[in-house]
């Protein structure tokens, strides 16, 4: 394999891990701060990408869908949380799989009811689309790229947010010791829906920025979550720096496990079959790597004592 | 024959006297069975099929024909339990509709060995037309290789050399490139299968990028597909792209937009096949659906139509004259000329078609012809 | 008479009574679609062996349900083409009947479930749900692209396997061996769960601290709970297997740990009979849902939902009233 190659799949790895870790950093957030296992999140992926293809058809502008993606979904949050996620705090772990689990059949077949079955168009803009050349020859989406630049944008922001403001701090009180904030005098239920909130926001941007580049349909949700657990899983649930480290190990396990598996069979395999059972092991290896991790540190790589 | 099975005749016999006065003057009513996928992800063939098969059904207005539709999922459990279902208790002659390959091999053995009539709209797996083929079951479609092989022979006579291939790591996936291979006479630049549901082909362009191919052949039903075709058209490579009709069909073209422009792809049938009965049947399924008809909905109403020639001639309940009935073949198919093979899987031409922008919609339109009164590779190893 | 056990005896004739009114009144559709309950609520009462009684919140189980069918499918398909499964170091042959896949099917759980249940059991909480699912995952996908046994397309059996002095393609028969099992496999766990170790076991739930104090090791009780539990989960996959005469990936997939979970729930958490009438309530639902509309699934999601909210302890919990035995 070539070094540019090698660079421009390490770049897809990365791009991919930013954007898992726009989904696990609401999942992580909810779950550190409410203690709750949200399966419904990748609904509110798929509720984003539906809004911004929407509004893409009916306006013409990716800035637009991009906002009404964040707003649809936060939206929904918003009414999840008020109307029935906020029964499920304190419900052990069974009652708010099950209730998730609930939601996203809800989700699913409603936003096919509304929109049908086939997939929605959505496309980036012109001014995004192409390709720019970087350094060692490497030929590389302008899109991609951007998606990592506005990745690391929002990481940077949600770091700020959680350890330099006031919101983040009590966000940070919230999931150390969760009667006590209320005890302190913080509007407690406000500062859920908040979070939710937030969480739900990002799970529907992500969802608008990778509908551009990928299928906008119903189900679209389902493989993005279980990959989102299994990041801040790795990571250590409630932290975002877990969430962020264990995203981009996601990211470039799969995508490098997908280019070299085979490469590394075919040294003493024929060829069609070390091309399929390279696939198979990489289909397989985030689901290695997880529970490497989980046996060895059973709490993730940041999770707490 | 047993009291209770005695009784029940006579009951059976005593309702039809009621329902039907006239009974004795006709022939005996036909009971369908169509299982199929109408919700969740790949509904949107389910549906197509459906509309094809049933629009069939209303233009003959045949009060002996009984259509029974059941949903599927997706789930080769719930097919299974469908097909239980349809045959104990519907107790129908004819089973139908199933959309995926993995459900057509968890159905269609046991189905036919009961004696029931099975007629493919779609999935067409290779088991099935070779060693494991069986009188009673018609495929209408396809067996699975056939537009790939076009693929492959469409390769050959663009002067193509140097191919990328890549398919998702399951069986009709392995089908898919092992048909291509098998006319296509270039070299290959690389060969990967991809994980079943990917969405995200970033690692496979740039492998596409630096294997040096002067083509790509892929095969990516549904969503995968068009989640490729949009990362492709963003990614600056540019060689041509030559696939099966699968990702390129009514339904999912709006969702790719300009990224599908100008791909070849294969097809046994498209809209603008210039024949009266396609004609008729492209302006008929948009009054009664408000959309154009796919590839789909073209299989099914051939089905339906395959189905009623045969009722024309030969009452169900003889199933030799059934069979030899539908074998005949006699019915005006919308992609044209149409006949079975030995192994009772179509033998017709396959088309390659480019997806164009006609106002603002996007479809296909033919340009050659891939390959002409073709067969499937399988058809040997039939004994029937 | 408690009024579970009132529930108890109800569900289990109603169990018996229906199939039969199908088998006289010609219905055998009825019979297979009963079957099936049967067949998920031993599934479900795997599972409820870790989760209700150990508190293992497993969403991985699909693994020991698929292993069950490939377990039926593989040595079955030997057996139907007459080809050795294999020769070196020695030559195991297929099989047909089905005590001998029941074992092979119960063993091998067994011991898969030791295995991931050993390392599995490192962690805990929602980590522990994730490294199940993450195991069963491996299992689904390492299926999905194995040609051998037909990958995707799965394996089909065209007659299905034999029990001695039993016709088991009649339904009435087939139904009164799962029957038969779920009576047995009831009657095991009921016996379990007053037990020592059963006892043992709940405390370890409650209060680990104080089971360690008194010299049990909460984790070598988990662990035998998470074997047991996957053994009989696997049974039901063999017996699932031989309804559909098929065996597919799909079994294995995250949505069968998922409805396993959900038979358990609906019944009612720790209730020995509780998945039994989840299952029932499932199958049910999706009966009649599925009649109502193409997008029955919101009906279903909505169900589910007023149970979670409104119905705390499932059906049991919701006709039975608090649990007597626990808490």
């Amino acid at each position: 394999m070539t070094l540019p190659l090698f660079i421009e799949q390490t770049l897809n790895g990365v791009q991919f891990g930013v954007m898992l870790f726009l989904m696990a950093a609401g999942l992580t957030l909810i779950f550190g701060v409410m203690g709750l296992i949200n399966l419904a999140h990748g609904a509110l992926y798929m509720v984003g990408a539906f809004a911004a293809a929407a509004t893409a058809a009916a306006t013409g502008s990716f800035i637009l869908a991009l906002a009404a993606s964040v707003v649809f979904a936060a939206f929904a949050g918003v009414l999840v949380e008020t109307l029935i996620i906020r029964r499920l705090y304190g419900r052990d772990h069974l009652d708010q799989v099950l209730a998730t689990f609930a939601l996203v059949l809800i989700f699913a077949e409603g936003t096919r009811w509304v929109f049908g079955s086939f997939p929605l168009f959505l496309d980036k803009p012109d001014w995004l689309s192409g390709t720019v050349m970087l350094p060692f020859g490497i030929e590389y989406s302008l899109y991609r790229l951007a998606i990592i630049l506005v990745g690391l944008v929002v990481a940077a922001g949600l770091f700020w947010l959680i350890g330099r403001t006031r919101v983040g701090m009590q966000i940070r009180a919230g999931e150390n010791d969760r009667e006590m904030i209320a005890a302190l005098g913080v509007n407690i239920s406000r500062l859920y829906t908040l979070v939710f909130a937030l969480g739900a926001g990002l799970a529907g941007f992500a969802g608008a920025l990778i509908g551009a580049i990928q299928s906008v349909q119903v189900g679209m949700g389902d493989s993005v979550l279980i990959l989102a657990f299994v990041v801040i899983v790795i990571g250590g649930i409630g932290s975002i720096k877990g969430a962020f480290v264990g995203a981009l190990l996601v990211g470039l396990t799969d995508t490098l496990g997908r280019q070299l598996l085979p490469m590394f069979f075919a040294l003493f395999m024929e060829p069609a079959a070390a091309t399929s059972t390279g696939a198979s092991l990489a289909s397989m290896a985030i689901y290695l790597l997880m529970a490497a991790v989980l046996i060895l540190r059973p709490k993730g790589l940041f999770g707490g004592a | 024959m047993t009291i209770k099975s005695l009784i029940t005749a006579t009951a059976i016999g005593a309702l039809g006297a009621l329902a039907l006065p006239t009974a004795h003057a006709q022939a005996e009513g036909l009971k369908v069975g169509m299982i199929t996928t109408l919700s969740g992800g790949g509904a949107g063939l389910g549906i197509d099929v459906r509309d094809g098969f049933m629009l069939a059904v209303n233009q003959a207005g045949r009060s002996d024909l009984e259509v029974v539709i059941e949903d599927d999922q997706r789930k080769p459990d719930i097919a299974v339990q469908l097909a239980d279902k349809m045959i104990q208790s519907e107790k129908v002659d004819v089973l139908t509709g199933i959309i995926w390959s993995n459900l057509a091999m968890a159905v269609v053995p046991a189905a036919t060995a009961q004696g029931k009539f099975y007629l493919s709209p779609n999935a067409g797996p290779s088991q099935l037309a070779g060693r494991g083929c069986h009188q009673n079951y018609f495929n209408v479609a396809w067996q699975n290789d056939n537009l790939h092989e076009a693929a492959g022979a469409y390769a050959n006579s663009a002067e193509l050399k140097n191919s990328f291939i890549l398919a998702p790591n399951y069986p009709a996936g392995k089908d898919a490139l092992t048909g291509y291979k098998r006319f296509y006479e270039g070299a290959l630049a690389g060969e990967v299968y991809t994980k079943l549901g990917q969405t995200d082909y970033a690692a496979e362009i740039a492998q596409i990028r630096a294997s040096g191919a002067d083509s790509v052949f892929f095969f990516l039903p549904g969503g995968m597909g068009i989640s490729f075709l949009k990362q492709y058209a963003d990614s600056g490579v540019d060689l041509p792209v030559v696939g099966p009709a699968f990702s390129f069909d009514q339904g999912i073209l709006q969702a790719v937009g300009d990224a599908a422009l100008g791909v070849k792809n294969t097809s046994q049938w498209n809209k603008d096949i210039d024949t009266a009965a396609n004609a008729a049947f492209v302006a008929s399924f948009q009054e009664a659906y408000g959309r154009l008809p796919s590839l789909y909905a073209s299989q099914g109403f051939d089905t339906a139509n395959l189905l009623i020639s045969a009722m024309d001639k030969a009452d169900v309940k003889d199933a030799d004259a059934f069979r030899a009935a539908l074998k005949a073949a006699d019915f005006t198919s919308v992609r044209g000329a149409f006949a079975f093979g030995d192994n009772n899987h179509p033998i017709q031409d396959i088309y390659v078609r480019e997806v164009i922008k006609e106002g603002d919609v996007y479809t296909n339109k033919i340009v050659a012809t891939g390959l002409s009164n073709h067969a499937d590779a399988y058809a040997a190893d039939c004994k029937m | 008479m408690p009024r579970e056990t009132l529930l108890n005896v109800l569900l289990m004739t109603a169990l018996l009574a229906f199939p039969l009114w199908a088998h006289l009144a010609d219905e055998p559709f009825l019979i297979t679609l009963t079957t099936r309950a049967v067949i998920f609520a031993i599934a479900g009462i795997g599972l409820n062996v870790a989760l209700g009684f150990g508190g293992l919140v497993s969403l991985g189980h699909a693994a020991f349900f698929g292993l069950g069918g490939y377990v039926m499918g593989i040595l079955a398909y030997h057996a139907q083409t007459y080809t050795p499964l294999m020769e070196v170091p020695f030559l195991i042959e297929g099989t047909k009947s089905m005590p001998v896949i029941w074992l092979v099917a119960i063993v091998l759980s067994a011991l898969a479930a030791l295995a991931i249940g050993a390392l599995s059991l490192r962690t805990s909480g929602v980590y522990f749900i994730m490294i199940t699912l993450a195991f069963a995952q491996m299992f689904y996908f390492f299926t999905l692209s194995w040609p051998t046994y037909g990958g995707e397309d799965g394996l089909s059996i065209y007659v299905r396997n034999s029990f001695p002095g039993l016709n088991t393609m009649d339904p009435i028969q087939f139904y009164g061996l799962c029957y038969g099992l779920l009576m047995l496999v009831l009657a095991f766990v009921w016996a379990l769960s007053r037990a020592p170790f059963g006892l043992m076991l709940g405390a370890a739930r409650q209060n680990e601290a104080r089971v360690a104090a008194v010299g049990q090791m909460p984790y070598a009780l988990y662990l035998t709970a998470f074997t047991i539990s996957g053994a009989i989960t696997g049974l039901a996959g063999a017996l699932f297997a031989d309804l559909n005469r098929f065996v597919s990936p799909t079994m294995f997939s995250w949505h069968t740990s998922g409805e396993i979970m959900i038979f358990v729930i609906l019944g009612g958490v720790g209730r020995v009979f509780g998945p039994v009438a989840g299952a029932v309530l499932f199958l049910l639902l999706e009966h009649i849902l599925g009649g109502l509309s193409p997008y029955w699934h919101i009906y279903l999601g909505a169900v589910l939902l007023g149970v979670v909210l409104f119905a705390r302890g499932g059906l049991y919990g919701l006709l039975a009233g608090r649990e007597v035995a626990h808490d």
